[in-house]
């Protein structure tokens, strides 16, 4: 039995640009299972809370430590972006790319990628160059390239935007699949209905700051703070 | 008027019949440009994809030199080779001068800059659209300018054909260097410059019709890997 990089402990943590304060101080534990859901208003500050747990942010104060040496703990996950980058290749060398990377041997990778290319329904999209893909198809590519490897934790970026009402359902399978295989899920969603569906707790941020942290049945029944309250009612935060 | 007809359909026929002078003169400046193409790449590709990717403290200045040495007069060019390699210059014991190792030196010297800095831009254009993927895949230097190299290929293949197509068609540089000698360094705009210059406009069309073949060639060739880009072929 491998140790798990989890839990991801992260303390005092801030982000800055310049001057100005994009996030924290945060003080947030990643457990080692589980369905996390960070939500927020726009410009709240939840991309820049999950790339920084990923170690894509430079911290300006504070740290945040994995239970594996930072090498070891960088190789086990995976990060999927809100506008999704694919690279200028086939669907099929996008997704056999981190695991060629990892030394998989090819024949392995290949049919692997088939495999979860079928999975998010790009099965016959494989030798398509990935760049001419719709924005949609670009996310479940994506998608799968992050889970591909069976990361310890994946980071997702509202990986649902562009997708239709049934792509959606069908991501959200496989990402309760990987979950009840073992992936650790950190996802940012502005889908209400999508959050209820998944989550096990809820991460709530406003303004850079976390505030509320709760298992997902208390957010949605009980809402601690005015502003997610507000949310939940689909009214404006303000 | 009649002149002017006479000599192209002359030239034509010079073409068409693989007149041995043509053909000598044609396979020079072949080996000099594909030379002095393979030469400069060797060090302009690379040497783009670095500056593309590596931050480092005078990278812009390093970028304003290159772009400023791209419009280096080539016959300026020429003569600094000329000073180097003539005899009394610091690499006068080496003989070069006169010679087409001579041409080649001056136009890698030309065509250097222009290749690096279309390989810097098309490099950098990647690295900004991959960049926080690659660093999310925790992919080591190695693996990074691989990806890069790989997925820049055909603007890198489009940034040599560029720098052959300058080179083919310079004159005033390997004629300084060169010194146009029959048989030994006559090469196209060399030799169209002599016969123009002499009156003997059949050969100077035949040439002409030559380069003008190679350049259409070269930009064909480039708007070809533009297109397997864009269709996303191999
Ligand atoms: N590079 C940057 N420079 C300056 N400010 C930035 C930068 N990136 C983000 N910000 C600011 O940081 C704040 C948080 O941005 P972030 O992208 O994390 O929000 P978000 O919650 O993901 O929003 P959305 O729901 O729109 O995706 C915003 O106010 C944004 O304007
Ligand atoms: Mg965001």
């Amino acid at each position: 039995m491998v140790t798990s990089i989890l839990p991801l402990v992260m303390s005092d943590a801030v982000v800055k640009r310049r001057a100005k304060v994009l996030l924290g101080p945060v003080n947030l534990t990643i457990s080692q299972t589980g369905f996390t859901i960070v939500m927020g208003p726009n410009g709240a500050g939840k991309t820049t809370l999950l790339r920084s747990l990923h170690g894509l942010e430079r911290l300006a104060q504070g740290r945040a430590q994995w239970q594996t040496p930072l090498k070891d703990a960088r190789r086990r996950q995976a990060f999927v972006f809100q506008s999704p980058i694919v690279l200028r290749r086939s669907v099929l060398e996008n997704l056999t790319y981190p695991l060629r990377l990892r030394g998989t041997e090819k024949g392995r990778a290949t049919a692997l990628a088939r495999d979860w290319a079928q999975r998010v329904g790009l099965g016959d999209a494989l030798d398509n160059p990935a760049p001419q893909l719709s924005g949609g198809e670009k996310q479940k590519l994506a998608l799968a390239r992050a889970l591909i490897t069976q990361p310890d934790i994946v980071f997702l970026d509202e990986p649902c935007a562009n997708l239709d009402g049934r792509a959606t359902r069908e991501i959200e399978d496989v990402l309760q699949a990987s979950n009840a295989a073992g992936t650790r899920i950190v996802m940012a969603t502005h889908n209400i209905g999508q959050a209820k569906r998944l989550a096990l707790d809820v991460v709530f941020l406003l303004r850079g700051k976390i505030v509320e942290q709760s298992p997902a049945g208390a957010f949605f029944e009980e809402p601690k703070t005015p502003q997610a309250a507000a949310l939940l009612r689909g009214d404006i935060v303000e | 008027m009649g002149d002017i007809w006479e000599g192209i359909s002359a030239g034509f026929w010079l073409v068409v019949t693989l007149d041995p002078d043509l053909v000598e003169i044609t396979l020079m400046s072949l080996r000099v440009t594909v030379t002095a193409t393979f030469v400069a790449s060797c060090f302009a590709l690379p040497f783009g994809a670095w500056l593309a990717i590596r931050r480092f403290r005078y990278r812009r200045f390093v970028i304003a030199v290159l772009n400023a040495l791209m419009g280096l007069p080539p016959v300026v060019v020429g003569l600094i080779v000329y000073l180097l390699l003539s005899r009394s210059g610091p690499f006068g014991v080496l003989g070069l001068l006169f010679t087409p190792t001579a041409m080649i030196i001056a136009q890698v010297i030309i065509i250097t800059p222009l290749i690096a800095s279309i390989a810097h831009q098309a490099i950098r254009d990647i690295w900004a659209e991959y960049h926080d993927l690659l660093i999310s895949m925790s992919t080591s230097k190695r693996q990074r300018i691989a990806t890069l190299i790989w997925d820049g290929r055909r603007a890198l293949m489009t940034a040599a054909l560029a720098g052959f197509g300058r080179a083919i068609g310079e004159v005033g540089a390997i004629m300084i260097v060169g010194g146009n000698i029959d048989h030994a360094t006559r090469v196209l705009t060399t030799a169209i410059a002599l016969e123009t210059g002499k009156g003997d406009f059949s050969l100077a069309l035949g040439l002409g019709f030559v380069l003008i073949a190679l350049a259409v060639t070269v930009n064909i060739l480039i708007h070809a890997i533009g297109r397997t880009e864009r269709d996303g072929k191999w």
